[in-house]
């Protein structure tokens, strides 16, 4: 489902050449929950990125279901990004001025979903989410842990094939982060890919296989099964 | 949902930084609509008195001058009547009545007047086809047909009068000054003696302060008879439409009959050109200063905006937003802040000018809704303008950078 060959990336910080990924190759199939683990600055979250479309690699190719992502225009990476896969990130990255409910009904609408199937779509996800009484709540008057279901109802407005979250129990007490966790679990039994990028040795366990990467190489390229 | 509630969403959220370069956009519409408003109803009633003061073009002989004319000493010379023809025939526009004439010194009872013949109205529209035509005929054109609030709308009884009388006029009907009447003792429906021939007074004329109390109206051609002259005449009164006159018209009537004088009531056609002029120049100062000036508020605005927003743009990005739905976010956005700013500039300029405008131009005014558009015009020219770089260059945003997770 999701392949990368060769993948390379560097940035220029302070006149210095950082290397984020070098020559990373791997393969995740339909239906997998894999973990990213390593250390800050190892390359986590660009591989997170890439693989997501919002970055482009300066050398190698990423393939979502056989395309060669980099390949395609802004606009049909775009359109891809909105019919397969959702993103979660640490911080939530909520609207702030929008309710619980229309922070969903956003995802919708950027597919063309109108009227009342919006609403109805949006409302059921955080009815799922636990969240059936606070549709009208802003984020700030959410908990984070609320705030954090907000963000995955998003995601799954459009009911995408891959799931990937960047640190997403990072920002969470123990229990809402084990009620996240579970949640992940259960969207994985749904026949979700899901790729998740964690310091966190609890929420890697979750997966079914986790990768290790250092300093932008994903370790003697080995995989490890959870 | 739909993208505008999102847009007004926002617009709320962070209505106080929006404050000032809103503000700035909404004061430039209103001054602009207000100036708008106060000069329209200005201009009308200056051209309003210009129609009561009569004709503000004279076409003379080449010889004569403006205070021949007005001292009623009018030289012998004359020129063609078939000028009246010529201007009629020609495609000057502006030229909002005309009123040819010949007069003459006539002595009755040992006291000089002067006989004056004009050309009825329907005798002037089977000539030239002129519609509108009459010696009296309120001029079109130049406005005065648009009601100015607090005068009447309607001629006034003595210009009813006037034009009662002057829609036909018989060979041996006459109009008497109001100085002439009284010094020959005559009223309505009496006789008088002119040069040999016997007239009937069907009008006195109402006071006008001018020589035209001293004299007589009769049919031109009647009086070109008594004069011994065939169709010619020693002036042409016109009133043209002062806009004409500040765009040249003397200029063109100048080229179309040569041999005659063309001049104007420079005075009065100065102060309003210059009243019209300074009101356009004031407008347009104000357009160019709220294009500067809020057009560049509101650009800053809009580029902070951008720069605040980024991780927002970067999240919807993520979500499969597309250059053309943020594009369109931040252009929507301008739109509807143009469309409020238009509104509400045209609300306030309107009341400024309802208020003020009595003030300001000693003219009572009354809202014009036709400046909506107007108003609305600048507010989305402006906005959308201003907003479309930055709306560009969050549609460009890198979505990464954008959302500060690497």
């Amino acid at each position: 489902m999701l392949e990368m060959h060769s993948v390379t990336k560097s940035y220029n910080h302070r006149g210095k050449r950082v290397l984020a990924l070098d020559d990373v190759t791997m393969e995740i199939s339909r239906g997998d929950f894999v973990s990213i683990v390593g250390p800050s600055g190892s390359g986590k979250s660009t591989l997170l990125l890439m693989l997501g479309g919002m970055l482009s690699p300066a050398g190698g190719k990423v393939f979502v279901d056989g395309q060669s992502l980099y390949e395609l225009s802004p606009e049909k990476r775009a359109a891809l990004r909105k019919e397969k896969i959702g993103f979660v990130f640490q911080t939530f990255n909520l609207i702030p001025y929008l309710t619980a409910l229309e922070n969903v009904q956003i995802a919708l609408l950027l597919s063309g979903i109108d009227g009342d199937e919006q609403r109805t779509r949006a409302a059921s996800l955080l009815e799922r989410l636990g969240l059936g009484d606070r549709l009208d709540h802003k984020p700030s008057e959410l908990s984070v842990g609320q705030q954090q279901r907000v963000a995955l109802a998003r995601m799954l407005a459009n009911d995408p094939a891959v799931v990937l979250a960047d640190e997403p129990t990072g920002n969470l007490d123990p229990d809402t982060g084990q009620a996240i966790l579970a949640f992940f679990e259960e969207i994985h039994r749904e026949g979700r890919t899901i790729v998740m990028v964690t310091h966190d040795q609890r929420a890697a366990s979750k997966a079914a296989r986790t990768l290790k990467l250092f300093e932008g190489r994903l370790v003697d390229g080995r995989e490890e099964s959870a | 949902m739909k993208l505008r509630t999102l847009v007004w969403r926002e617009i709320f959220e962070r209505k106080n930084q929006l404050g000032t370069s809103f503000l700035a956009i909404l004061l430039g519409i209103s001054v602009i609509v207000s100036i708008k408003n106060i000069s329209y109803y200005s201009e009308k009633a200056v051209a309003r008195e210009l129609d009561a003061l009569g004709a503000n073009i004279l076409i003379l002989p080449k010889s004569a001058s403006l205070q021949d004319y007005y001292s009623a000493d009018l030289p012998q010379e004359v020129f063609p009547e078939e000028y009246v023809g010529r201007l009629t025939n020609s495609d000057i526009q502006g030229l909002d009545n005309l009123s040819p004439k010949l007069s003459m010194p006539v002595d009755v009872d040992g006291k000089r007047f002067m006989l004056t013949g004009i050309l009825p109205k329907n005798e002037f529209q089977a000539k030239v086809a002129w519609q509108g035509a009459g010696i009296f005929a309120r001029p079109e054109g130049c406005g005065t047909v648009v009601a100015v609030p607090g005068q009447p709308a309607e001629p006034t009884k003595e210009t009813l009068s006037r034009k009662r009388v002057i829609e036909s006029l018989g060979d041996t009907e006459v109009l008497v000054g109001a100085d002439m009447a009284a010094t020959l003792h005559v009223a309505e429906g009496d006789s008088v003696s002119l040069l040999g021939t016997s007239f009937t007074v069907t009008a006195v004329l109402p006071q006008t302060g001018t020589v035209d109390d001293a004299r007589a109206f009769a049919h031109l051609h009647t009086v070109q008879r008594l004069a011994g002259k065939d169709s010619v005449l020693n002036a042409i009164e016109v009133v043209g439409c002062c806009n004409a006159i500040s765009g040249g018209l003397v200029q063109k009537i100048n080229k179309l009959l040569p041999e005659a004088k063309v001049v104007t009531i420079a005075q009065i056609v100065d102060t309003q050109i210059k009243t019209n002029r300074m009101m356009s120049r004031l407008s347009l100062l104000f357009l160019v200063i709220i294009i500067l000036v809020g057009g560049a508020s509101i650009a800053n605005y809009m580029y902070a905006n951008v720069f605040e927003r980024r991780r927002e743009i970067g999240t919807l990005m993520a979500m499969g937003a597309g250059s053309g739905f943020v594009l369109r976010l931040f252009l929507l956005k301008a739109l509807l802040l143009g469309l409020a700013g238009g509104f509400a500039g045209y609300l306030i300029g309107t009341v400024t000018a309802v208020i003020l405008g009595p003030r300001i131009a000693g003219v009572p005014v009354l809202p014009m809704p036709m400046l909506v558009l107007w108003a609305l015009g600048i507010g989305i020219v402006i906005l959308v303008a201003a907003s479309y770089f930055p709306a560009r260059r969050a549609a460009r945003l890198d979505p990464v950078s954008a959302l500060q997770e690497v």
